[in-house]
């Protein structure tokens, strides 16, 4: 009894207070009998960088990858608790999927553009949603989410040819002009400076901070450096635990567990 | 602790008799290797050389045939213009033929016709009927020789042998001798192979029947088999529920694959046949028939190159919210499509060279006519080379060799076809 009003209360809070954007509760995930995350407990702030860290089998991708449920697409994982986006359970039954995928975007670690044109490539996602509603719309859309992904330049006379034929670094810039083209509200991102040389990935990652102002990102790295440039709170994960959660800033100069300390300083991991 | 035993062993001599001496029989394995694979190939293709050589060497001569010309007198006063078809075109042949030889003996004229094919009249007449405006004049025409007389010419009948073995005698051989001096004999390439159907008589007897059949039924085949298999391997591999049934099924379709395609046949004779009571010889049913076992190929070829598809791609696709359709559709099914096509080619190859089946549901009637459409009566590529088989004339053993010749270059045409889809398309990521 006291329980449920308890959890009335903070699902209201939680709905009036604009800077959580997700929120999982109590996040379990099984691969078959082997149980990857455990009681995971993390809010996603809005309009903010949040980065996921911790070694390598941890669960962050598994995390990320509930937010937009894109596990579902492993026979054998299994969710249980609850996410929410803007207080709504994603993993209801009556939530509409192909909706949610739209606010939820991904960048993923390998980049993986369609082997279609470049222009296909980002026009793909407005164009099944129904967006736009003209061609000149859709060219559009497409530019700007180029210009927004700071690769227009690089690709604006060759928009016709395929978008594999592109450089790693420019392929990865590519996925993310295709997920900002869809206006999500949300991007995740899996690792996707791990393919990339040290420019593109401060290309990357400033475009990451440029696309802080209008959407809420969600941030796997290995790179601390990358970590504490990009984001503003942090969660470590080790062995599908969330250990710790805070200000990107506190964490990295004063985390509350050894644990945590001793990732960040390298001594394991 | 570890680390400290690693240090404690002695360093590699790489360069030491025993470590070499182990190196060159790895080397040794490899070069095995290397010389089985090769010998397999020669193997293959020594059985191959000899397959082709037999054929050719039996069947070359089918690809010409000695054809005679005979100016033939088209009288008035025995062709009638409004009714050219019902004059008696046995008599004016004939009588242009003794023509053709003047010193003709009453007793040799039997001899002396039997030299030309037995339908040189018909011949004759369709020509005129078509060109009614010949008649009146002498018109040239030529026509093919009867069996034996193109066997002689071709060399194939030994002159020296007792008139009793041979298949013509010496009144005959004297009289092709003499046409042949007055020019009267060619042997020009035998087109009628291909565009004439099949006859009683070698010499007119092509494959023109066969080949439309054989396309009608690859047709059917294929329109039924190839939507059919790739809906079905879609449904199996994105749709279909993890269950038991799901895997009866796929165990199913597996062993229809390897099913015996006689036992298609009888089936479709049963049901085709006896129950819908569909025609019997015509390539619709045929065409099912062949369907039935060439949809198990295209759905397990659907299904392996579905899933050789990326993850990737199909995570991409959802990314940006594409339903399950636009996943399959516009990503999955056109990434495997080349896989799939040269799948479906060899297995449409196969059915091509598929005779049980339909030997079972009466593709292998004697039909004169080529089939207009896929509900006419005809036979198929494999039935005609199995029909002209069992045929004792000399003139038809050459034609076997001659169609299995023809067959294999379709059979080769397909294949060329699937490995330029696999090459052209073959995707890498
Ligand atoms: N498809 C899967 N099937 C079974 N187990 C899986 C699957 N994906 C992940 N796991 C397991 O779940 C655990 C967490 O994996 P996850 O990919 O989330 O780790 P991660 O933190 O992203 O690691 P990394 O930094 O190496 O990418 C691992 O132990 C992994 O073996
Ligand atoms: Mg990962």
């Amino acid at each position: 009894m006291l329980t449920d009003t308890t959890i009335e209360k903070k699902l209201t809070a939680m709905a009036n207070d604009p800077k959580i954007k997700m929120r999982g509760n109590k996040v379990n995930v099984f691969y078959g009998e082997k149980q990857a995350l455990f009681d995971v407990d993390l809010d996603v702030p809005g309009n903010a960088v949040m980065a996921l860290i911790g070694p390598s089998g941890c669960g962050k991708s598994t995390f990320l990858r509930c937010l937009n449920r894109m596990n579902d697409t492993i026979d054998i994982c299994k969710v249980t608790g609850d996410i929410t986006l803007d207080g709504e359970d994603i993993y209801d039954p009556k939530i509409d999927v192909v909706e949610l995928r739209a606010r939820v975007g991904m960048v993923f670690q390998k980049p993986n553009p369609f082997p279609k044109s470049i222009y296909e490539n980002i026009a793909y996602g407005p164009r099944i949603h129904g967006l736009t509603k003209t061609k000149a719309e859709l060219d559009e859309v497409v530019e700007s989410s180029l210009r927004k992904a700071a690769i227009w330049e690089e690709v604006k006379d060759r928009l016709q040819e395929p978008g594999t034929g592109l450089s790693g670094g420019q392929q990865q810039r590519l996925c993310i002009a295709r997920a900002i083209a869809v206006s999500p509200e949300v991007i995740l991102m899996d690792e996707p400076c791990s393919a990339l040389d040290p420019i593109a990935t401060a290309k990357v990652e400033e475009l990451i901070d440029e696309l802080r102002l209008n959407f809420t990102i969600v941030i796997v790295t290995h790179s601390m450096q990358q970590a504490a440039r990009v984001s503003q709170r942090t969660a470590m994960f080790h062995l599908g635990n969330l250990v710790e959660e805070g200000p990107t800033d506190k964490m990295f100069t004063n985390p509350d567990t050894k644990l945590t300390q001793d990732y960040i300083t390298g001594r394991f991991g | 602790m570890s680390i400290a035993n690693e240090t404690a062993r002695p360093a590699v001599d790489w360069r030491s008799v025993e470590v070499t001496r182990f190196r060159k029989r790895r080397y040794a394995a490899d070069r095995r290797l290397q010389f089985y694979g090769m010998g397999a190939i020669v193997i293959a293709l020594g059985l191959l050389a000899i397959l082709v050589t037999s054929l050719i060497s039996t069947g070359y001569s089918a690809f010409t045939q000695t054809m005679v010309t005979v100016p033939i007198e088209l009288r008035e006063d025995q062709i009638d213009r409004e009714d050219p078809f019902s004059a008696n075109w046995r008599t004016i042949l004939r009588d242009s033929l003794k023509k053709l030889t003047p010193e003709l003996e009453a007793s040799q004229e039997r001899d002396y016709f039997a030299l030309f094919t037995n339908n040189a009249q018909f011949l004759v007449r369709d020509q005129v009927v078509k060109n009614p405006q010949l008649i009146g004049t002498t018109v040239s025409f030529t026509f093919p020789v009867a069996d034996p007389v193109d066997q002689l010419s071709k060399g194939n009948i030994d002159r020296n042998q007792p008139e009793q073995l041979r298949r013509v005698n010496d009144v005959q051989i004297a009289f092709y001798d003499k046409l042949s001096e007055q020019g009267a004999i060619s042997v020009p390439f035998n087109w009628s192979l291909f565009f004439n159907a099949d006859s009683r008589f070698p010499e007119l007897a092509g494959l023109a029947g066969a080949i439309s059949g054989s396309f009608w039924a690859l047709l059917v085949c294929f329109l039924i088999s190839f939507p059919a298999g790739i809906a079905a391997a879609i449904y199996l591999e994105e749709f279909a529920p993890k269950n038991r049934l799901t895997d009866l099924i796929e165990v199913n379709i597996n062993n229809l694959a390897a099913v015996p395609s006689v036992v298609f046949g009888l089936l479709a004779l049963a049901v085709f046949i006896g129950w819908f009571g569909m025609p019997r010889s015509v390539p619709l049913v045929g065409g099912m028939t062949l369907a039935l076992m060439t949809l198990p190929t295209i759905i397990i070829v659907t299904r392996a190159s579905l899933k050789s598809v990326p993850a990737s791609i199909r995570e991409a696709a959802l990314g940006v919210g594409a339903s399950k359709h636009e996943v399959i559709l516009h990503h999955i099914l056109p990434l495997a499509m080349p896989t799939i096509l040269t799948g479906t080619i060899i297995g449409l190859a196969q059915a091509l060279g598929e005779t049980a089946p339909l030997l079972l549901i009466g593709m292998n009637a004697f039909i004169t006519s080529p089939p207009a459409g896929f509900l006419e009566p005809s036979t198929a590529l494999p039935t005609q080379i199995f029909i002209w088989a069992d045929s004792p004339e000399r003139g038809f053993v050459s034609r076997t060799s001659a169609a299995i010749l023809v067959l294999l270059s379709f059979l080769i045409t397909m294949n060329a076809i699937a490995i330029f889809f696999r090459q052209r398309f073959e995707r890498r990521w």
